[in-house]
C-alpha cells in the first residue's frame, strides 16, 4: 500500500459547548479521490477547516508525506500544496477570472504586477480544464459551475497536490456535475489527490475509490466504494442511538388548521403540499439544499410565492408579507434568530413585545408598565435565564435567545407556529427545555411545524414527518413507521435514484 | 410551563444617578450651558429676552426640518434633499401667490410641493430598496433646486410680506415670544412623544436596528419608510411657509446647506446615522446648541466661513467622544 500523502489521527476540535470533532482520523493516498460523507452537522466542514488551518485542533496530529505539519492559517496550508474549494464560492464578482485566480499570490516583478504573464498563465490553466471561457471574463458573469472551475484553476495555480472539494455539486445541474467529474478524474490521473465531500451517492460512485463516514463528530469507518451497499452506507451515516429524552406528550389531534397545496417558488421548490392539524407537531426534514426554510418563509410571506394555495381553517388565504401571516395567526420562529428573530441590542422585554405592541397601547401611548409586566410574565413562562427584562438579547446564550423568540410568539394569538431549527446552536440542557415547551404548546392546541436537520429531534418530537429533497416533498411518514433509515432514504431519494441509474448504465457498458 | 425553575425576572429598571450623568443628553446640557455662558460674555444684551428670541427665531426653520430628520436617521436612512425641497416649495408659494393673488392657494401649493418632493424620495427608495438613500436624495436635491432655478431664472419672487398676518408668521410675537417659537415647541413635543411613546416610534427604532427582524416581527418596513420620507417632505413645505414670511423674496439659492445643518443637529443630538439609536431630547438640545453657537460667533463678528470651521470642528470632536471614551475604558480594562 502506498504511504498516505495526508494522514490525520485523533483530531479533536472543541467549540464552546460542543465537540465538533471527536478523535477522528482520515488518510488520503496519492492520486486518490476519497469521498467524505455524513449527515448535516457530522463535522465534515469543520474537519476541512482543521486541515486548512482555519481552525486549530485541540488534539491530534496531521502528517503530510509522513512528516508532522501544523498550519496556523490557510496561507500555510496552500504553501504546503493543499487547496480547498468551498461549497459557497468565495470570489470577487467584479474582477476578471485571472484576477480571481491570482488573488493572494499576484505575479510581481520589481513591485509591478505582471498582468500579461498572469492572463497567459490563467488561460493555460483554463485550457487544461477545457473551460469554455477565457481569463478576461468577469467572474460575476459566470455560472456557479464555471466559477468552481476558476476555483480549481486557482488551486492548480498554487501547485496544489491535494485539493479538497466541499459539496461542490450541491449547486450544480446534472450536466455540470458530470463536467466536474471529468475534471476531477483528469486531475486524479495527473497525480492530484482529492478529498470530495458530498452527501450525494452518485458523486461517490462516479469518482471515489474509498469513502470515509463521519457521524456526530465521530469517525465511523472507511470503506471501499465497491465493497459497500447503499443500505450499509446509510446505516453507517445515521446509526446512532437515540438516548435523549423527548418529552412528547400524547395530544389529541384536532381539525386541520393549515394546508398548503402545490406551493411553488421558481428556482427553489415545486409542488409542495402538506397539512398540519390542531395539536399536531409536523416535522419537516431533509438534507442541506432541500429548501425547507424557503418553503416556510414563503408561507410566512417573507418571500414571494410563484404559485400554489394556502388554506387556513379551510379558507383560502392570501399572504403577501409577514404581517399578513401574523394577522391570520401564523407565526414563524426563524432559523437565523440573531438576525431575523431578535434585535440583539434591545432588552429581552422589548424584543418580546415588538410583534404585539398594539396590545399595550392605552389611549395614544404604549403603557410601559403593562408592557414590562407582560414581557416579564412571558419570559418567565419559558423559563428564560436572565436577571431582568432589560438584559440585552445579545447577552443571552443561544438556548435562552431561542426561549425569548418563543416568548415573543406566545405574546401573539397564533394558531400555527413554525419553528425553523429551534434547537440549532442550543446546548443540551436548553434543548430539553425547548422540547418541553413545544410539547406544552401542542397541548394548548397550536398546530406546529418544526423544521429540523437533527434526526433524533425529528423522530422524537413529530407526530408526522414530511421529508423533502431538492425542493420536492419526497415522502411522508407517520410517527409509528418512521425510522432513521427510511427518512434518510427519502431525503436522498433523488440522489439514490440518480446513482442507481448510473450503476445500471455503467453495468451495461 | 411544566418544569419551572421558579426563577423570577426583574421588570423594574434600576435608575442610578451615575447612569443619568453618563447619558449623552447630560453632556449636551453641559455644552448648551457653556455656549450660553460664552455668548453672554460676548454681549451684555444676549440674555435680553427679546434679543434672545430674535436669535432663536433665526435657526428655527432649520430646527423644524431637523425634527423629521431625526426620524429619517433613526430609520437608518438619510435625506439630503430637504434644502432643495424648502427652496422649491418656497418658490412655488411665491409663484402661485403672484399668479392668483391668493395667499391661501400659495400656501396650499407650497405644502403640496413639499409632500410631493418627499413622496418622490420615498417612492424611489421603497420601490428600489437596493438604492442608497444618500445618492438618491443627493440627486433629488439637485433636481428640486434645478426646478426652482428653471422657474425663477436669475430673478426672484416675493411680495407675500405685504400681507400683514403672513409676515407675522415669522415676525409676530406674544410678548417677547415669537409665534414661530410656539409652533416649534408644539411640533417638538408631538414629534418627541411619537418617537418615544407610540407603537410607530418603537417600530422606527426596530427598523433602524434591524430591518429583517422588524419585517419578521410583522412591521411593514417599507410602508413606514415611505411615510417618514413623505412626512419629511411635508415639514419642508411647512417650514418653507415660515421661511417665506421671513425672507420677503425667494431666490433659487435660498435654504442652501439646510440639509447638512439639520443632519448635524441630529447627529450632535446623539441620533446615529447607522439607525436605531438616540433620543429626541438630545436632538432638541443639539438644535439649540448649533443655532446659538452660530449666533454667538456672529456676535463677535466671526465671518460665516470661520463659523463653519468652528461648527465642523465641534461636530467632529463631539461625534468622536463616545469612541474615545470607549478607547480609554478598554485601555483601562486591559491594564
Amino acid at each position: 500500500m502506498d504511504q498516505p500523502i495526508l494522514e490525520l489521527r485523533g483530531i479533536t476540535k472543541i467549540f464552546p459547548g460542543v465537540k465538533a470533532l471527536d478523535q477522528v482520523q482520515f488518510d488520503l493516498r496519492p492520486g486518490e479521490i476519497h469521498a467524505l460523507m455524513g449527515e448535516n452537522g457530522a463535522g465534515k466542514s469543520t474537519f476541512i477547516k482543521v486541515i486548512m488551518g482555519v481552525h486549530q485542533a485541540e488534539e491530534g496530529e496531521m502528517l503530510l508525506n509522513g512528516k508532522p505539519v501544523h498550519f496556523k492559517n490557510t496561507r500555510e496550508a496552500q504553501k504546503a500544496g493543499i487547496a480547498a474549494i468551498y461549497q459557497h464560492v468565495t470570489s470577487y464578482p467584479h474582477l476578471t477570472v485571472a484576477e480571481n485566480i491570482f488573488t493572494g499570490h499576484l505575479k510581481v516583478r520589481f513591485g509591478i504586477v505582471q498582468w500579461k504573464a498572469m492572463y497567459e498563465e490563467a488561460d493555460r490553466l483554463l485550457q487544461e480544464l477545457s473551460a469554455d471561457f477565457d481569463s478576461h471574463a468577469l467572474m460575476g458573469n459566470l455560472s456557479v459551475a464555471q466559477q468552481q472551475m476558476v476555483e480549481i484553476a486557482k488551486a492548480l495555480s498554487l501547485n496544489a497536490k491535494i485539493i479538497i472539494m466541499d459539496e461542490p455539486t450541491a449547486a450544480l445541474t446534472k450536466r455540470e456535475s458530470e463536467e466536474l467529474y471529468r475534471i476531477a478524474l483528469k486531475l486524479r490521473d495527473e497525480g492530484v489527490a482529492i478529498i470530495f465531500i458530498s452527501h450525494r451517492f452518485e458523486d461517490m460512485y462516479a469518482l471515489a475509490s474509498r469513502v470515509t463516514v463521519f457521524r456526530d463528530a465521530h469517525y465511523i469507518g472507511t470503506y471501499d466504494v465497491d465493497g459497500i451497499t447503499n443500505a450499509d452506507l446509510i446505516k453507517a451515516m445515521v446509526g446512532r442511538e437515540i438516548n435523549e429524552l423527548f418529552p412528547k406528550p400524547e395530544v389529541e389531534i384536532g381539525e386541520e388548521i393549515l394546508r398548503v397545496e402545490n406551493l411553488c417558488r421558481t428556482g427553489y421548490f415545486k409542488d409542495v403540499s402538506f397539512a398540519v392539524n390542531k395539536g399536531e407537531i409536523v416535522g419537516l426534514t431533509g438534507l442541506v439544499g432541500a429548501r425547507r426554510t424557503e418553503v416556510v418563509q414563503t408561507i410566512f410571506g417573507a418571500e414571494k410565492l410563484t404559485s400554489g394555495k394556502i388554506y387556513l381553517e379551510g379558507k383560502e388565504v392570501k399572504i403577501k408579507c409577514p404581517s399578513d401571516a401574523m394577522k391570520l395567526g401564523i407565526g414563524l420562529l426563524p432559523e437565523n434568530r440573531q438576525i431575523e428573530g431578535l434585535i440583539l441590542d434591545w432588552g429581552i422585554g422589548q424584543n418580546i413585545t415588538l410583534t404585539e405592541l398594539k396590545k399595550y397601547v392605552r389611549g395614544l401611548f404604549i403603557n410601559e408598565k403593562l408592557e414590562h409586566i407582560t414581557s416579564k410574565d412571558l419570559a418567565e413562562q419559558v423559563d428564560t435565564k436572565a436577571v431582568s427584562i432589560f438584559d440585552k438579547a445579545s447577552s443571552l446564550s443561544g438556548g435562552n435567545q431561542q426561549k425569548v423568540v418563543v416568548a415573543k410568539a406566545l405574546g401573539s394569538d397564533f394558531k400555527v407556529l413554525i419553528l425553523d431549527e429551534p434547537t440549532k446552536g442550543v446546548d443540551v440542557g436548553a434543548k430539553a427545555a425547548i422540547y418541553e415547551i413545544m410539547g406544552e404548546l401542542a397541548k394548548e392546541g397550536y398546530a406546529i411545524i418544526m423544521i429540523s436537520s437533527e434526526m433524533p429531534e425529528i423522530l422524537g418530537m413529530s407526530d408526522r414527518i414530511i421529508v423533502m429533497c431538492e425542493g420536492r416533498v419526497t415522502g411522508e411518514l407517520s410517527r409509528e413507521e418512521a425510522t432513521q433509515e427510511k427518512i434518510l432514504e427519502l431525503a436522498m431519494a433523488k440522489h439514490i435514484a440518480a446513482a442507481e441509474e448510473r450503476k445500471v448504465q455503467t453495468g451495461e457498458e | 410551563m411544566a418544569t419551572k425553575s421558579g426563577r423570577t425576572i426583574a421588570h423594574v429598571k434600576e435608575r442610578s444617578l451615575k447612569d443619568l450623568l453618563l447619558r449623552w443628553e447630560s453632556l449636551l446640557v453641559l455644552i448648551f450651558i457653556a455656549v450660553n455662558i460664552m455668548n453672554a460674555s460676548f454681549s451684555p444684551y444676549y440674555l435680553d429676552a427679546y434679543n434672545l428670541f430674535t436669535s432663536i427665531n433665526g435657526f428655527l426653520v432649520k430646527g423644524m426640518i431637523a425634527l423629521p430628520m431625526a426620524y429619517i436617521l433613526l430609520l437608518g436612512d438619510i435625506d439630503l434633499s430637504v434644502g432643495g425641497n424648502v427652496c422649491l416649495s418656497a418658490t412655488v408659494l411665491g409663484i402661485v401667490y403672484n399668479a392668483t393673488n391668493n395667499i391661501w392657494l400659495g400656501i396650499a401649493a407650497c405644502l403640496a410641493t413639499g409632500i410631493l418632493c418627499g413622496a418622490l424620495n420615498g417612492l424611489i427608495l421603497t420601490k428600489f430598496t437596493e438604492l442608497a438613500p444618500m445618492i438618491v436624495t443627493l440627486a433629488t436635491n439637485i433636481l428640486f433646486r434645478g426646478l426652482s432655478e428653471r422657474i425663477l431664472g436669475d430673478g426672484s419672487t416675493g411680495g407675500m410680506q405685504s400681507i400683514d398676518w403672513f409676515s407675522k408668521l415669522y415676525y409676530g410675537r406674544v410678548g417677547p415670544v415669537p409665534y414661530m417659537f410656539i409652533v416649534f415647541c408644539v411640533m417638538a413635543v408631538v414629534f418627541g412623544l411619537v418617537m418615544h411613546k407610540t407603537v410607530f416610534g418603537r417600530q422606527m427604532y426596530a427598523i433602524g436596528e434591524n430591518k429583517r427582524a422588524a419585517a419578521y416581527a410583522g412591521i411593514k418596513v417599507e410602508k413606514i419608510r415611505m411615510f417618514v420620507f413623505t412626512l419629511t417632505g411635508f415639514i419642508c413645505g411647512f417650514a418653507a411657509v415660515f421661511y417665506c414670511a421671513c425672507l420677503g423674496s425667494v431666490k433659487s439659492n435660498v435654504a442652501e446647506g439646510f440639509d447638512l445643518e439639520a443632519i448635524s443637529m441630529c447627529v450632535l443630538g446623539g441620533i446615529s446615522t447607522a439607525g436605531g439609536k438616540g433620543t429626541f431630547l438630545g436632538a432638541i438640545i443639539a438644535i439649540f446648541i448649533i443655532g446659538l453657537l452660530r449666533y454667538g460667533l456672529g456676535l463677535i463678528n466671526l465671518s460665516g466661513q470661520t463659523i463653519r470651521i468652528v461648527i465642523g470642528a465641534l461636530l467632529i470632536a463631539v461625534v468622536l467622544f463616545p469612541t474615545i471614551r470607549d478607547l480609554i475604558k478598554n485601555r483601562k480594562a486591559k491594564k
